[in-house]
């Protein structure tokens, strides 16, 4: 499916999300992992930013025909609960490649996640295929 | 923690997961927020030409951020960064592993390392892949 390259740049509203300590601890549970420090919820894992969710701008289609080709986080410090973390997300790029399953399309895009104090807490660059 | 004094090339041991199951897909949803059927329903994994769920690709993802704060600390763990390769299916096993690719210094001063990550089946498939950055006991 081609997405036109107007795309590139679109930004979303603004969302914060508040890290609580139970949803801390039900994303370490659902992974599978024991570490002590979820159970309290004082830290929360590496990839719990997946769960600051915000469609990507300017991208209407059918979430059935997404894949997630890659993710990857930076972290200025750990997320903890009561955090208060507002995010914005940003196209970056997008583009054709030809594969297995024909000729997919990449969108690329990043969102940064920042505390009440306006702190860089985490960038998030995610790269979805639409099929 | 199981840090100990790593050098370039150290091979770090590895974390052997539970296989997936249909439960976890079901609880990752949930904690996740990723509702995309294709992940829980199986007619809509067929609808979109797949032969039946696949897990998120951040649960594998999140199965080496769990590799990763075992090894240096849930609060050591500065970047990480995958490519998501192949399709988990239900009942795939899946093994966190990693090589310690170099040892330096972040621009803060705190040593650091750079990882080669990778998740594989019981196949021996690199499913999931790439690289991470975590910050060292000095």
């Amino acid at each position: 499916m081609a997405i036109d390259r107007s795309i590139v740049g679109a930004v979303s509203e603004p969302e914060t999300f508040e890290v609580e300590r139970g949803a801390i601890r039900k994303f370490a549970d659902a992974i599978g992992d024991p570490n002590p420090a979820y159970r309290s919820g004082d830290v929360a894992p590496p990839t719990f930013p997946t769960t600051f969710r915000i469609r990507v701008p300017g991208l209407n289609v059918d979430p059935a025909r997404l894949l997630h080709a890659g993710e990857e986080y930076v972290y200025e410090r750990p997320i903890r609960a009561g955090d208060r973390i507002t995010c914005v997300r940003r196209v970056v790029d997008t583009y054709v490649k030809s594969g297995r399953l024909g000729e997919m399309t990449f969108v690329v895009s990043e969102s940064e996640g920042r505390d009440l104090d306006g702190n860089l807490v985490v960038t998030a660059r995610s790269t979805i295929i639409v099929r | 923690m199981v840090y100990d004094r790593w050098q370039p090339g150290d091979d770090l041991p590895p974390l052997v997961k539970e296989p997936i199951s249909k439960v976890q897909l079901v609880r990752y949803a949930g904690a996740s927020g990723d509702y995309n059927l294709i992940h829980t329903d199986v007619e809509t994994a067929r609808s979109v030409g797949l032969d039946g769920v696949i897990a998120h690709g951040m649960l594998s993802m999140g199965f080496l951020g769990q590799y990763l704060a075992d090894l240096a600390g849930s609060e050591n763990v500065r970047r990480v960064q995958v490519r998501f390769n192949a399709m988990v299916r239900l009942g795939d096993v899946l093994t966190c592993k990693g090589v310690v690719k170099e040892t330096t210094s972040a621009a803060n001063g705190r040593p650091l390392a750079s990882l080669e990550i990778w998740a594989e089946n019981q196949r021996g498939e690199k499913v999931t892949s790439g690289t991470a950055e975590v910050y060292l006991p000095r």
